[in-house]
């Protein structure tokens, strides 16, 4: 298994925003997360990186079999964790570029990185700073890929996006995650999991995940066929999955 | 006005108090210091030569168009390698031209301003001249060097920069003291004139010691269409700094934009600000300060004094406080005597946000290595507006100050 969370409970000042929390992904596998606002599906993502704020009361987050706990944000990251920001923070005064080949550590040929999601121009613009959501996205995906993980974690990437650019981030993240490859790629490339949060589902028209779960409350309410979650969420509202939280 | 008036509204300015700074005490600093003989650049010794350089001044003259080096009083290196490029010491300048005196000597500048002017008038030790002729593109910049070779030493000189009309310039100067000194007083009065359709970028890193005063009076009076960019860069620790300087834009259309980044580390005192009288239709101006403490005092200023109609102008300071202890305090000033025009500021004082140190962690940076490319962000002049070897200067300096900042 790559990744196994068993019975998580995060605090943020004090408060618990995640409790009982159990998931697993293993390699290769794509999870979609859906869920409503402050569920704390976020907060699930920060508490796996290792965010300060987010404290882990109870439980365990293993990756790669390694116990994550009070393990520096870096050192999840150089073990293959990464992290699309949903709102991510302006950097002034560096470059996009600059950040890039930190994530790459100067291994990828950036210029055609960026020219695969039309962000060439953006390359000596400061990291975020005046970027529309839709060049947000794809700065984001841009960093993720040039990092390469094992595991991506990614936030919302289709959210506040016109239809264009769910297409484009839709293919970069099928891209990134390794689907998609030929036969002779496969045989020297492993396909990459990932956690995928969206409120949509437009993302999973380019991106087929295996598994998908509903956070609400805090805690997993429920597990099963992405599509088919999807479609009771649509019908029904995530009242539905209160109903089934209350029966298990 | 004669050299006898000059003399005497010094006399009488002799105690005068600067507005602002604290007040320092002249009569502790030596003003007669040794004299050193002409020699070239490059026979200066290793570690000076390590000290010139990052101040911006390159001691084998690479890609310069000219240099002018004052060690105390002496002028010890002065020489031009581009056509319509004259360089001289003040004193030179001032027995070559006798239009000099009549026309630039104390006119953009009030002898009698404060103590520090008095003090150059009454103790003046030279400094540069530095003229492009008219319509001279000097693309490659010139260099110039004020130096203070001894301990306790005043260093009292007087500098004058004249960009004839449609010519280019770009100065680079570095000030600083050799490597063994710890005190000293550096005045230096600076009166710049951008002629019509010129363009004079002027870039000053100061590297001082800690226990150094440094009293720059500074003004510029720029013609019609032209242009005055001032970038002032000091990063390393100083006593006490106070300057204020001016700019006078009489011309149409003519434009000053100053960039200040500052560092002041414990027990330092950086009092720097940044004044332009907008004189002229279509004249604009943008003061743009970067101010960090590690501990020690901060004040910086800005003042637009907007006179006639249709000028606008812009001030912004942005603060970073890096240390649990240390002050800065901008104080801005918009002075419209006149309706329409266009004056504003902005000024933001803070700490690192957490959310950009994270955000850089998660891509792999420890929390050290993400603080220092936050800040190093933060220090870096907007760019467009320099030619690249400034801009390369300015990037050094800041590089050079990593180990006050971490």
């Amino acid at each position: 298994m790559l990744l196994q969370i068993r019975d998580l409970a995060v605090e943020v000042a004090g408060k618990e925003v995640l409790h009982d929390v159990n998931l697993e992904v293993g390699p290769g596998e794509i999870h979609a997360l859906f869920g409503p606002n402050g569920a704390g599906k976020t907060s699930l993502f920060m508490a796996i990186m290792g965010m300060e704020d987010y404290k882990v009361r109870k439980g365990s987050i293993i990756f790669k079999g390694r116990d994550l706990s009070g393990m520096p944000v870096y050192e999840r990251v150089r073990l293959g964790i990464g992290l699309f920001f949903q709102r991510p923070p302006a950097i002034r005064g560096l470059k996009l570029r600059e950040l890039l080949e930190i994530c790459c550590g100067g291994k990828s040929n950036i210029e055609k990185l960026a020219s695969e999601l039309a962000m060439v121009d953006f390359l000596d613009r400061d990291v975020n700073y005046g970027f529309s959501g839709g060049e947000m996205r794809r700065a984001e995906l841009l960093q993720i890929i040039a990092q390469q993980p094992d595991l991506a974690l990614l936030d919302e990437p289709e959210s506040g996006v016109d239809l264009e650019n769910i297409a484009l981030i839709g293919k970069g993240i099928h891209r990134l995650l390794g689907r998609g490859m030929s036969c002779k790629e496969k045989e020297s490339k492993a396909q990459r999991s990932a956690i995928i949060i969206s409120h949509t589902g437009y993302i999973l028209d380019y991106v087929e995940a295996e598994k998908g779960h509903v956070l609400y409350n805090g805690t997993i309410a429920c597990s099963g066929k992405p599509r088919e979650i999807l479609e009771t969420i649509r019908k029904y509202g995530y009242e539905e999955c209160m109903r089934c939280l209350l029966r298990t | 006005m004669s050299s006898q008036d000059l003399k005497e509204r010094a006399e009488r300015a002799r105690g005068k108090r600067a507005p602002f700074g604290p007040d320092l005490d002249l009569s502790l600093y030596k003003s007669n210091p040794r004299e050193f003989p002409p020699l070239p650049l490059t026979s200066l010794g290793k570690e000076e030569q390590r000290a010139l350089l990052a101040t911006g001044i390159d001691p084998f003259e690479g890609n310069r168009s000219g240099s002018y080096l004052q060690m105390n009083r002496s002028v010890v290196f002065c020489g031009t390698r581009a056509e319509g490029l004259e360089i001289l010491s003040t004193e030179e300048a001032l027995k070559r031209y006798d239009w000099l005196e009549r026309e630039y000597w104390w006119k953009a500048l009030e002898v009698d301003e404060d103590k520090y002017t008095s003090f150059v008038e009454l103790n003046w030790q030279r400094g540069y001249f530095i003229r492009a002729l008219p319509g001279a593109r000097i693309v490659r910049p010139v260099q110039a060097c004020l130096f203070l070779a001894e301990e306790s030493v005043a260093q009292a000189v007087h500098n004058i920069i004249i960009v004839e009309p449609g010519a280019e310039l770009h100065v680079v100067t570095g000030c600083l003291v050799a490597p063994a000194v710890k005190s000293g007083l550096h005045i230096g009065v600076s009166e710049f004139y951008v002629k019509r359709g010129g363009r004079l970028s002027f870039t000053m890193i100061h590297n001082w010691g800690e226990e150094v005063a440094v009293r720059p009076r500074t003004a510029t009076i720029v013609e019609e269409g032209g242009v005055f960019l001032s970038n002032y860069v000091c990063l390393s620790p100083v006593k006490s700094l106070q300057m204020y300087p001016t700019t006078y834009l009489r011309g149409k259309g003519s434009v000053a934009l100053y960039n200040n980044l500052l560092l002041a580390m414990p027990g330092s005192s950086l009092d720097v600000g940044g004044r332009v009288f907008l004189e002229a239709p279509g004249s604009r101006a943008e003061i743009r300060t970067r101010a960090i403490t590690k501990g020690g005092e901060l004040w910086t200023r800005g003042h637009l004094i907007g006179m006639v109609p249709g000028v606008r102008a812009h001030l912004e300071c942005q603060g970073l406080i890096l240390s649990p202890s240390g002050l800065i305090r901008a104080i801005p000033e918009l002075e419209g005597r006149v309706p329409d025009v266009q004056l504003s500021h902005e000024a933001s004082i803070g700490k690192i946000a957490k959310e950009e140190i994270e955000y850089l962690m998660t891509r792999g940076l420890t929390e050290e290595e993400a603080k220092a490319i936050i800040v190093r962000g933060f220090m870096r002049i907007r760019e467009e507006a320099l030619p690249q070897e400034l801009q390369r200067l300015i990037e050094e300096a800041i590089k050079a100050s990593t180990k006050y900042l971490l």
